[in-house]
């Protein structure tokens, strides 16, 4: 539809041919991550049942159902499973939709994919950028007419990039799907996007936004309360942008950034916001276990599992969100819990009890087993009296009686539970050993950050056979008999990954503990009070910010600080330059101008700033006696006049310089504070100070402590003196 | 073939994906499909009627299990069913009469095909069934000219037999086939008109100065009340608007458009508004056979309020709409869960949902499409046949289905 209402409007015929391109659609069916190992050694990610169909079928359907008609799918580890998936599946010969793959063995990174796909010359027109793992239902084509437009006027617009809203949890920084806080800059009017951070540190709460930023834009707004559906409408420029740049490798990491640093090329981003539709990248098992919740709370309708949007069983949907496929065998003791989907053929014991989880196709339950909010793949086998918590189980795994899963367990294929044996929670299970550090070390340099994959050649070719040959040689052999995993098991448990235990929370399928969620309450009111405590000049970031769409104030405070002592040392140093050199005023304040603009500061801190530099010059230079002191004073003001005036442009400036002043005076330059009044006087004998200033820094003071009063008690008899003075005059 | 298998393929994906949605447009798609079908499907000389039937029910059950929820496509299939059976019963008992006509010097050479007995045997369980049941209009209709056109054929092709036969026969194929494809293109016109049908009888109903009640938006409806109002019945409307879908926003515009006095309350207010309406006005997705109404959701509540203060409750339904199977825990299975994103904004509620540091318990938000309202709750149906009450549905269905139909689903292959 969009494209033929783009052809009905302009009528050149280059334009019309181009409209009447198909719509591309580039899959990448290999997340380039580590997140979802031990699982994804043995099988693709893109592969894996979200809800008990392979995540790249919801994938595709949507594509196919958003008007795609054709996509390239890039398959790069396990290559041949994902191939052989697809050409037995029904998506090849689907009127207006066809599928093509491409195969890569040595691609470490999305980028390279793209990199792939370019040199394949495959693609004309503008394309959606999808990976094998996301969810959607939105409709394409108001995105679509969106991009189009843009190119129309501008033809750097290449990327349009899907958001939803979708707010992050105050306490643990992360988004409902388990992936860091993002804050994202847009511009409201046009919606280009002008910033992008993913991996902000969450605990220092701060981000740093370029003030060219500001300066170039006339209104930003900053979120962190969106969503990055990873689902981008692309200008093939894009594909050769990644050519040229053969340093990129992460989508967003490095190319969404690069654009938005790079201002020569004038590339540019744009943003499309989804409201009622759904849209979700599934990055890790918290994510798996978000998103599976949301099809069966029915978001991403159609795709749901009593819809046969695709060659699946449909399910009924019963009373209170329970799915059932035909040709189930259940105990009539046994109680099926809220939200919970039943895979075809599967049997379940007396007195079994299952809530919020998802159980696959086969599988085989005993009685009095609990499983709650756990997914359970095909062919599970669970003896009597388990136990599963917060668990994924993967295809064919067998836990023997009285097994127990810990919340977030991750059991991988084929692997056996011994009798009565507890899994500890977080850790995961397969029957491949874990990979040593050595194996990847060049890989890994982005793998975490960048998330290449790490391939162990041995395994991912042949790890189905290998599995196979495993169980039935060390049946034989009894090697399991000192299992890590109880009498009888077979698998390995692996250590906890390279994030630590924390990562592994973050990132799970169990929701994060109560004592864990009451501990990070907790830092995080200390942290609170500690900053109330420190930041005795500064209010608590609280109240200074109620509205927390910026971050972390009270860092930004602290920066601050840091920020003008850097700046004061600036100025002193180039105050004294010019004093050395005889540089003339006018280019020490040019010199000052160009400091206070890199600094962004005002001309108030350029005054105090100044007058600090002063007084030190005054103090460093020799002197016996107060006097001398005062003498070194009048000089140094005495030539530089004219320059400290140029920054007093107003009373307010002025009382600053006062209470700069009072500060040495108190602080650094303890000397001077007998001399304070005469400094004064000289002050507003050169013209440099005016009477109101002085006034009005009295009127100040005057509810001040009784300390902070010490400089007023001592100018009292100067300022009556300015009074008798004034009242003469009249 | 491949042309047709093709046609039903598209036609399934777009049933599953719900791409197709509301029962009139479904109902149009479908008997356009099985017209298809059935033009396309080979006929051959004996049981051609089976072969209709079987070819009918193919693709029928793939529909129905594309989206069960879908009634109108089930009834389309299963009156096309009926219409098959009625169109050869109709060809047999014109073949009998002419038969018996044209004496009996036909019957000797029939003995060794065991087409005729079959088919007469067929058309005298027919007659003995239609002793029980009165034959449908259609049926009475299309009798009359068969009996006499028959007749013409046997004897024009009485001097040569073996060719007459064959001729007959082919002529009795091809005229089957014409004649199912002549009916169900009624049945396309039928739906094409219904809501004229209906509307045609506003003003029996809708009296001056009267207030009429409904909620949401149906094509039916809108015309039904416009119907009235364009034969100068002044009267006026209240919109309920339908949550969450708000359909009842686009009816009431469509209202003022064509010059109604129409006023817009929530849902909620209907039971304090009820005291002042003189009837409720609603269409439906479906009527089941016991007179029970799958509706929008919303009107149940409707219902019970018109109830309560004994406001007459009309339900307007095309006659696609009516399904002859009996309701079974209908708020369920006769039911479809839509996205929760109609009621409520995700990005809003996304801190409600957080799975991972939330405390146990979660939003859960459920949104329906359809209400049932029992029968007891109807007061009368308006269908383009005219007014019935809901415990006449029975013999409407018995007049358009085929108790042999109820259950689409093929015999295992014989």
């Amino acid at each position: 539809m969009v494209q033929k209402k783009a052809a009905s409007r302009v009528s050149e015929d280059a334009e019309e041919e181009l409209a009447r391109a198909p719509l591309q659609a580039v899959l990448l069916a290999d997340s380039f991550a580590q997140k979802f190992r031990p699982i994804t050694l043995e099988r693709p990610k893109v592969l894996l049942p979200l809800v008990n169909i392979p995540m790249i079928d919801y994938t595709l359907a949507w594509l196919e159902s958003a008007g795609v008609e054709e996509v390239f799918v890039f398959c790069c580890a396990h290559s041949r499973q994902v191939i052989d998936y697809l050409n037995n599946s029904k998506w090849f010969g689907q009127p207006n939709f066809t599928i093509k793959t491409i195969e890569s063995h040595n691609s470490v990174s999305a980028g390279d994919a793209l990199r792939l796909i370019y040199e394949q010359n495959v693609i004309y027109e503008d394309f959606i950028l999808i990976s094998g793992d996301t969810l959607s239902n939105m409709s394409l084509t108001q995105a679509l007419e969106e991009h189009k437009e843009r190119r129309k006027k501008n033809s750097n617009a290449v990327m349009t990039m899907v958001i939803k809203k979708s707010k992050p949890s105050p306490l643990t920084h992360q988004s409902r799907l388990g992936t860091d806080e993002l804050f994202m800059a847009i511009d409201p009017e046009t919606k280009q996007l002008l910033y992008y951070e993913d991996k902000a540190d969450h605990l220092k709460g701060s981000i740093t936004l370029d003030k060219m930023l500001l300066a170039d834009n006339p209104s930003v707004s900053l979120h962190n309360d969106k969503q990055d559906c990873y689902i981008d409408i692309c200008s093939p420029e894009v594909l050769s942008l990644f050519t040229d740049n053969f340093d990129y490798q992460h989508l967003r990491r490095h190319f969404v950034k690069g654009l938005l640093v790079d201002d020569i090329m004038g590339y540019k981003i744009f943003t499309h916001e989804i409201y009622s539709s759904y849209a979700a990248r599934i990055d890790n098992f918290r994510s798996y276990d978000t998103v599976s919740k949301d099809i069966i709370q029915r978001w991403t309708y159609p795709f749901v599992p009593d819809v046969q949007f695709f060659g699946n069983n449909a399910a009924k949907l019963e009373r209170q969100g329970m799915y059932r496929s035909s040709g189930i065998v259940q105990s009539r003791s046994a109680q099926i819990g809220p939200f919970t989907v039943i895979g075809n053929g599967t049997t379940i014991g007396n007195n079994t009890k299952i809530s919020n989880s998802v159980v696959g196709e086969g599988c085989n339950i005993g009685s009095n087993v609990a499983i709650e909010g756990s997914y359970i793949w095909h062919n599970v086998t669970i003896e009597d009296g388990c136990t599963i918590r917060h668990a994924i189980v993967c295809d064919g795994v067998i836990m023997k009686s009285g097994a127990v899963l810990e919340p977030g367990v991750v059991l991988s294929f084929k692997v056996v539970i011994g009798q009565q044996f507890v899994v500890p929670a977080y850790s995961k299970v397969s029957l491949l050993q874990q990979p040593t550090k050595q194996d990847s070390d060049e890989e890994l340099e982005y793998a975490d950050d960048s998330s290449g994959i790490v391939k162990i050649p041995s395994i991912t070719c042949t790890s189905d056979k290998l599995s196979g040959k495993l169980t039935s040689e060390l049946s034989e052999t009894q090697r399991w008999a000192t299992s890590e995993v109880g009498a009888g098991g077979v698998g390995f448990i692996w250590s906890v990954g390279e994030g630590g235990y924390e990562e592994e929370l973050r990132h799970s399928v169990a929701p994060i503990p109560a004592d864990k969620l009451a501990e990070i309450i907790q830092a995080a009111n200390d942290d609170v009070e500690m900053s109330a405590q420190d930041g005795n000049l500064l209010p608590p970031s609280g109240e200074l910010q109620p509205d927390s769409n910026s971050i972390g104030s009270e860092d930004n405070i602290e920066d601050m600080r840091d920020d003008y002592i850097y700046f004061e040392k600036e100025v002193e140093a180039t105050f004294l330059r010019a004093v050395q050199e005889n540089i003339t005023e006018e280019h020490v304040v040019l010199e000052v101008n160009s400091l206070r603009l890199s600094y962004n500061k005002t001309s108030v801190d350029c005054a105090s700033a100044l007058f600090y530099s002063m007084m030190k010059l005054a103090l460093e230079t020799p002197h016996s006696s107060t006097s001398e002191l005062l003498g070194n004073a009048t000089n140094v003001i005495g030539t530089w006049q004219k320059l400290l005036k140029y920054y007093l442009p107003s009373l307010d400036e002025e009382i600053e310089v006062i209470l700069k002043f009072e500060e040495m005076c108190l602080e650094s330059a303890k000397e001077f504070s007998s001399i304070f009044v005469q400094v004064l006087h000289l002050l507003y004998d050169k013209d440099i100070l005016q009477e109101d200033a002085i006034h009005n820094w009295a009127t100040e003071k005057e509810g001040a402590d009784e300390s902070d009063k010490v400089f007023l008690k001592q100018s009292e008899k100067f300022i009556q003196w300015l009074n008798e003075a004034s009242e003469e005059e009249d | 073939m491949p042309d047709v298998h093709a046609l039903v393929n598209d036609f399934v994906i777009k049933l599953r994906k719900r791409k197709i949605e509301g029962s009139k447009a479904t109902a149009k798609h479908t008997s356009e499909l099985l017209r298809s079908v059935i033009s396309q499907q080979r006929i051959p000389h004996t049981n051609q009627a089976g072969a209709l039937i079987d070819a009918i029910k193919e693709v029928g059950e793939q529909l129905i299990a594309a989206n069960p929820v879908e009634l109108a496509v089930g009834n389309i299939v299963r009156r096309v069913l009926h219409i098959i059976r009625e169109e050869d019963l109709s060809l047999a008992t014109a073949a009998i009469g002419g038969l018996s006509l044209s004496a009996g010097s036909d019957d000797d050479d029939d003995v060794d095909q065991d087409h005729h007995p079959v088919l007469s045997a067929a058309a005298v369980a027919a007659a003995a069934r239609s002793t029980l049941r009165p034959p449908s209009l259609q049926a009475l209709l299309e009798d009359l000219p068969h009996l006499t056109a028959v007749p013409h054929t046997s004897s024009s092709g009485g001097d040569s037999e073996g060719k007459s036969k064959y001729a007959d026969k082919s002529s009795r194929s091809r005229k089957l086939k014409h004649n199912v494809i002549e009916a169900v293109n009624e049945l396309i016109q039928d739906i094409g008109t219904c809501h004229e049908q209906i509307a045609e009888q506003a003003v029996e109903h809708i009296h001056q100065n009267e207030v009429i009640l409904t909620l949401g938006n149906s094509r039916t409806v809108m015309e039904f009340l416009c119907a009235a109002n364009e034969k100068k019945r002044s009267f006026r409307v209240f919109v309920a608007e339908g949550a969450p879908r708000y359909q009842g926003h686009v009816l009431a515009k469509e209202l003022v458009a064509r010059g109604l006095q129409t006023t817009v309350i929530t849902d909620s207010a209907v039971f304090a508004m009820i005291s002042r309406v003189n009837m409720v006005i609603v269409g439906a997705h479906a009527v089941m056979a016991n007179g029970g109404v799958i509706a929008p959701v919303g009107l149940n509540m409707v219902a019970l309020a018109a109830k309560r203060h004994a406001v007459p409750f009309v339900v307007l339904a095309g006659i696609h709409q009516l399904c002859p199977l009996y309701p079974h825990n209908p708020e369920v299975l006769l039911n479809e869960l839509k996205s929760p994103s109609d009621l409520l904004d995700f990005g809003e509620f996304s801190d409600c949902m957080d799975f991972g540091s939330g405390v146990g318990s979660h939003l859960h938000v459920i949104n329906p499409a359809f209400d049932y309202v029992p029968p007891k709750l109807v007061s009368l149906f308006i269908t383009d046949t005219g007014g019935h009450n809901p415990s006449y549905m029975y013999r409407l269905i018995a007049d358009y289905y085929s108790a042999d139909d109820l259950v689409v689903q093929r015999r295992p292959a014989s």
